[in-house]
C-alpha cells in the first residue's frame, strides 16, 4: 500500500498543470464564502449542489443539515459550510474505502473488471489504471472483451501498444465471456499482477447484456479464487441523475466496488456521486482528468469539494 | 414521479373544495413538487425557476378548480407548458404529432451534396449515429458518404468505416452508402489538430465525384473548454460551409448540457439537437436545457444499438416521459407500425361478437411482440412506469403461453373452454407446460373474451376502466411473468383518459 501511494503521489506531481485548471484554488472560493450565512446563501448553495448534479435528495439532507446549524447559531459565516460540506463529504468516503483492492499476496492475479454504459469511457480509463498500475511496475494484462462495438477492440490494442501491455482477445462479435476466460488462463500462465478487463458498454435497461454481464463475472470467479477484486462502473462526469439508476442496476448484474469518475476535466462536476453515494455504499476510486493515459488521480473529497464551487 | 404529482395537485385542490380560482399561495406547495420532478429529470436549474414560475402565473386566475379534477388539469397545464418549451405544439393530436417531417427531418440541397457535420462531447455517440443517419437517408432512397474527420480517438475512423459497411450491406433501401477516411493521419489525442480540416475537403471533393447526395462529417469529441480542438471545429465550418450541424447529445446528461451546448452553439451555430441513448430509463430533461440555450429543434432521438434505432423527436412524448407520465403517444406509434387499421376492426368485430379465438390471441400476442419486450411497453402506459422498476418480466414466459396454444388443435382454438382432462394432458404433454397451466390459460382466455364481447359497446373511458379491473381480476395473470401488476390498477392511469378525451375534445 505505501508503495501504491508513492507512485500516486508521483502522478499527482505530473498533474500539477491539470490541476491548475480543474481545482481553484481555495482562495477563489473566497468570494462566495467570505459571507455571513443568511437564508440568502443557503438558497444559492443549494443551487449551486443542484447545479453540479448532487440531485434533490442529497442536495436536501445537506442543505437540511447545514440549515439546522445556523437556526441554532451553532454555525454563523460561509466558510464554515465550506468546512462543514468537506467534513461530511469525508465521511461519506473514508480513506480505506477509496483505496484499489488488490488479491493478497501468492492468490494470484488482481482482477479489475471494468463496466459502464456506452461512451462513458471505459477504455479510456482502462489506458489510465495501466499506466499507473505500470508505473508501480506491475505486470498488466487486458482483455478486449467488447467484441461488440466496431473498433473497440483495435482501439484497446492501439492502447496497449503505446503502455506496452499485452491483449487477449476473440473474434469479433464473439463470446465476451470466453474471452475473458482465456484472458484469466492467460494471467495465470503468465504470472500477471493485474489482469484488466474491458467490456462493452451496455445499457442498464437493456436484460440481456445485463445479464451477459453477469456471466462474464461468474467466468471470472470462477477461475480465479477472490475475482474479481474490484469492479469498477465508469460515470461520465456529465452524467444526470440517471447514474444512480445505472449504479442499481449495474450492480444487481455484478456487484459494483467502485466509480471511476471520468471525464472530469470538463464543466462538469460530477456530483452525481454524492447522490450514488447518499443511496448506495460505492465509493469513488479514481477520476479521470484528460485524454492522456497519465490523466488519472485518487478520489479525493476535499479537491471535490473545492471543485463544486469553483466557477 | 407522476404519481407524486397527481397526489400533491390533487391534496391542494381537496382543501380548496371546489370553491374559488387558484391563488399564487395554494399552488405554490404542488409547484414544489413540479420543481423536484424537474430536477430529478436533469432540467437546468435556471431553466427550472423560470419555467415554473411561468407555469404559476399561467394557473393563477384560471378558474380551474370549476373543473371535475382541477388537479389533472393543472398537471395538463405543466404539460402543455412543457411541450412548448421543447419546440412543439401541444394543441396537436398524437397523429398529428406524429407526421412524419417531409424531408425525413434532414434537409436537402441542390445540386448535391447536402453537408452534414456532427458534433459533441466525447462519448456521447456521434459515430454510431453518423451511422443511423446514413441508414436514415438510405431508406429514403438518398446516397451517402461518411467522412471519419476524427483522428483523435484510437480506432475511430475503424469504427465508422465498419459501421458504413454495416449499413450498406444491412440496412434496408436502394441507395449506396460510401465511406471516406484517411486512418493514417490518426494520430494520440490532441497530436493531429486541424489535420481534420483536410481529410473533410478531400471527402467533399469525393463526394462530388461521386454525386453523393448527402455527405456526413463525424467529428472528434472534444470538451468544449479545449479552445485548440474547439479551434479546428470552427475551421472544418468555415472550409466547408455544413448546410446543418447537429449537436449529439448523450439524454443521460445532467446539468452541465447548458454549459457545453451554448459554448458549441457559440463557437459553430447549431442547427438540430440528436438525443443518443434514450432508450435508457433516462428521463431526459437535458433535452429542455439544450433547447433552452441554442433554441435549436431537437431532431431525432437514437432508441437502442441497431442502425435503424433512430426516431424523429416529438415534444408531447418528451414532455410525457419528463413528468413520468407513460408515453402514450409512442405506444400508438408502435402498435400503429405494427397492426394496420383494418385488422384493428377485424378484430373488433369478432370480439363483440364473441369469436375471438385462440388463433386471434397469439396474432395478437405476437403483434404485441414484435413492439418490442413487454416491460419496454408496459413502462409507456401511463402510471406504469414507476411501478414496474423492481418488476422482473421475463418474456420468456410469453414462449410458453405461445407453445401451450400450438399444441391444441383448430377446434380447440376455437373453443377453449371445452378442453376436457385429456385433452388439456396431451397438450400440456405437448407443448412442456404443466395440466394446472393449460387449464388456466384457457379460463383465463374465457373470461378475457367474455370481458372483450361486453366491452365492444363502451366508449374509451369506460373501457380503460374495463381494461383496469381485468387487470386486478383475470388479464393480468393471463401472463404468468406480469401478475398483480401495480400500476393497472393504480390510479395514475386515469390521467390517460383525460390525455385521449383532451386530444379527442381538440380535434373537434
Amino acid at each position: 500500500m505505501a508503495l501504491f501511494k508513492s507512485a500516486m503521489s508521483k502522478i499527482k506531481q505530473g498533474l500539477a498543470k491539470t490541476r491548475d485548471v480543474l481545482f481553484m484554488d481555495v482562495r477563489d472560493l473566497v468570494p462566495f464564502f467570505a459571507r455571513k450565512l443568511d437564508d440568502e446563501l443557503i438558497n444559492e448553495l443549494e443551487t449551486r449542489l443542484l447545479k453540479a448534479d448532487v440531485g434533490t435528495l442529497a442536495t436536501k439532507r445537506l442543505i437540511d443539515g447545514i440549515r439546522a446549524d445556523y437556526k441554532s447559531g451553532k454555525m454563523t459565516r460561509g466558510e464554515e459550510v465550506l468546512v462543514y460540506l468537506k467534513r461530511e463529504l469525508k465521511a461519506m468516503w473514508p480513506e480505506q474505502d477509496r483505496s484499489l483492492h488488490i488479491a493478497p499476496p501468492g492468490s494470484g492475479p488482481t482482477v479489475i473488471l471494468v463496466t459502464g454504459v456506452n461512451g462513458a469511457g471505459k477504455t479510456t480509463s482502462i489506458a489510465k489504471l495501466c499506466a499507473m498500475l505500470r508505473s508501480q511496475d506491475k505486470k498488466v494484462l487486458l482483455a478486449a472483451c467488447d467484441t461488440f462495438r466496431a473498433g473497440a477492440v483495435r482501439q484497446l490494442e492501439i492502447w496497449a501498444d503505446r503502455l506496452g501491455v499485452e491483449v487477449i482477445k476473440g473474434q469479433q462479435g464473439g463470446d465476451p465471456a470466453a474471452v475473458a476466460f482465456d484472458a484469466c488462463k492467460a494471467a495465470i500462465a503468465r504470472a500477471a499482477d493485474v489482469l484488466i478487463i474491458d467490456t462493452a458498454g451496455r445499457l442498464h435497461t437493456q436484460d440481456p447484456l445485463m445479464r451477459q454481464l453477469g456471466k462474464i463475472r461468474t467466468v471470472v470467479a470462477k477461475q480465479i479464487e477472490g475475482a474479481p477484486h474490484e469492479t469498477l462502473l465508469v460515470l461520465d462526469a456529465t452524467s444526470g441523475q440517471n447514474a444512480l439508476r445505472q449504479a442499481e442496476e449495474f450492480s444487481k448484474a455484478a456487484p459494483i466496488t467502485g466509480v471511476f469518475l471520468a471525464k472530469l476535466d470538463g464543466t462538469a462536476k460530477g456530483g452525481i456521486v454524492v447522490a450514488i453515494r447518499a443511496a448506495t455504499s460505492i465509493p469513488v476510486k479514481f477520476v479521470g482528468v484528460g485524454e492522456t493515459p497519465d490523466d488519472i488521480e485518487p478520489f479525493d473529497p476535499d479537491q471535490f469539494v473545492d471543485a463544486m464551487f469553483a466557477t | 414521479m407522476f404519481e407524486r404529482l397527481s397526489d400533491g395537485f390533487a391534496s391542494v385542490f381537496r382543501k380548496l373544495s371546489g370553491k374559488g380560482s387558484i391563488s399564487e399561495g395554494n399552488v405554490r406547495d404542488a409547484m414544489t413538487d413540479v420543481r423536484s420532478a424537474l430536477l430529478d429529470a436533469d432540467v437546468h436549474v435556471d431553466v427550472v425557476e423560470a419555467f415554473t414560475q411561468r407555469v404559476l402565473e399561467d394557473a393563477v386566475g384560471r378558474e380551474v378548480t370549476k373543473s371535475l379534477k382541477p388537479g389533472e388539469e393543472m398537471i395538463g397545464i405543466v404539460h402543455d407548458r412543457l411541450v412548448e418549451l421543447l419546440g412543439g405544439d401541444p394543441a396537436q393530436s398524437p397523429e398529428e404529432a406524429l407526421a412524419p417531417a417531409p424531408d425525413g427531418g434532414i434537409m436537402q440541397v441542390s445540386p448535391g451534396p447536402t453537408i452534414v457535420m456532427m458534433c459533441g462531447l466525447q462519448g456521447s455517440g456521434k459515430t454510431t449515429t453518423c451511422g443511423k443517419l446514413a441508414a436514415h437517408l438510405k431508406k429514403r432512397g438518398r446516397s451517402v458518404m461518411l467522412c471519419a474527420a476524427d483522428l483523435q480517438r484510437p480506432a475511430a475512423v475503424e469504427q465508422l468505416h465498419t459501421v458504413a459497411e454495416q449499413v450498406q450491406r444491412d440496412s434496408p433501401g436502394g441507395a449506396q452508402v460510401h465511406f471516406y477516411g484517411e486512418p493514417d493521419k490518426s494520430a494520440a489525442y490532441g497530436k493531429a489538430v486541424g489535420v481534420a480540416v483536410q481529410v473533410c475537403q478531400r471527402a467533399l471533393a469525393e463526394a462530388r465525384k461521386k454525386g453523393v447526395d448527402t455527405l456526413i462529417l463525424d467529428t472528434a469529441g472534444r470538451l468544449h473548454i479545449n479552445a485548440e480542438l474547439m479551434g479546428e471545429l470552427a475551421q472544418v465550418n468555415s472550409a466547408l460551409r455544413p448546410h446543418q450541424v447537429f449537436l449529439v447529445v448523450d439524454a443521460m446528461t445532467g446539468q452541465d448540457a447548458v454549459n457545453f451546448a451554448k459554448a458549441f452553439h457559440e463557437q459553430i451555430e447549431v442547427d438540430g439537437i440528436i438525443l443518443t441513448k434514450f432508450d435508457s430509463d433516462t428521463r431526459g430533461g437535458a433535452a429542455i436545457s439544450v433547447k433552452h440555450v441554442t433554441g435549436a429543434p431537437i431532431r431525432f432521438v437514437g432508441v437502442g444499438e441497431k442502425m435503424e434505432a433512430l426516431e424523429e423527436f416529438h415534444a408531447q412524448r418528451m414532455a410525457g416521459r419528463i413528468l413520468g407520465m407513460g408515453d402514450v403517444v409512442s405506444l400508438v406509434e408502435k402498435a400503429r407500425e405494427q397492426v394496420s387499421d383494418e385488422e384493428a376492426a377485424a378484430i373488433e368485430a369478432k370480439m363483440a361478437k364473441g369469436e375471438m379465438s385462440m388463433d386471434d390471441f397469439l396474432a395478437q400476442l405476437r403483434t404485441l411482440r414484435r413492439m418490442g419486450p413487454l416491460k419496454q411497453l408496459l413502462g409507456l402506459l401511463p402510471g406504469v412506469g414507476s411501478a414496474l422498476k423492481d418488476v422482473h418480466i421475463d418474456d420468456k414466459h410469453l414462449d410458453r403461453v405461445e407453445a401451450i396454444v400450438h399444441s391444441m388443435t383448430p377446434q380447440e382454438r376455437r373453443r377453449p373452454g371445452e378442453l376436457n382432462n385429456s385433452r388439456r394432458r396431451r397438450i400440456a404433454t405437448g407443448s412442456g407446460a404443466k395440466q394446472e397451466e393449460v387449464g388456466q390459460l384457457a379460463k383465463q382466455f374465457d373470461v378475457v373474451s367474455k370481458m372483450a364481447k361486453q366491452m365492444a359497446g363502451m366508449n374509451a373511458a369506460a373501457k380503460v376502466k374495463a381494461v383496469k379491473e381485468m387487470g386486478s381480476s383475470g388479464m393480468g395473470s393471463m401472463f404468468p411473468g406480469v401478475q398483480n401488476l401495480p400500476g393497472l390498477s393504480g390510479k395514475g392511469s386515469s390521467h390517460m383518459v383525460s390525455l385521449k378525451s383532451k386530444f379527442k375534445k381538440r380535434k373537434k
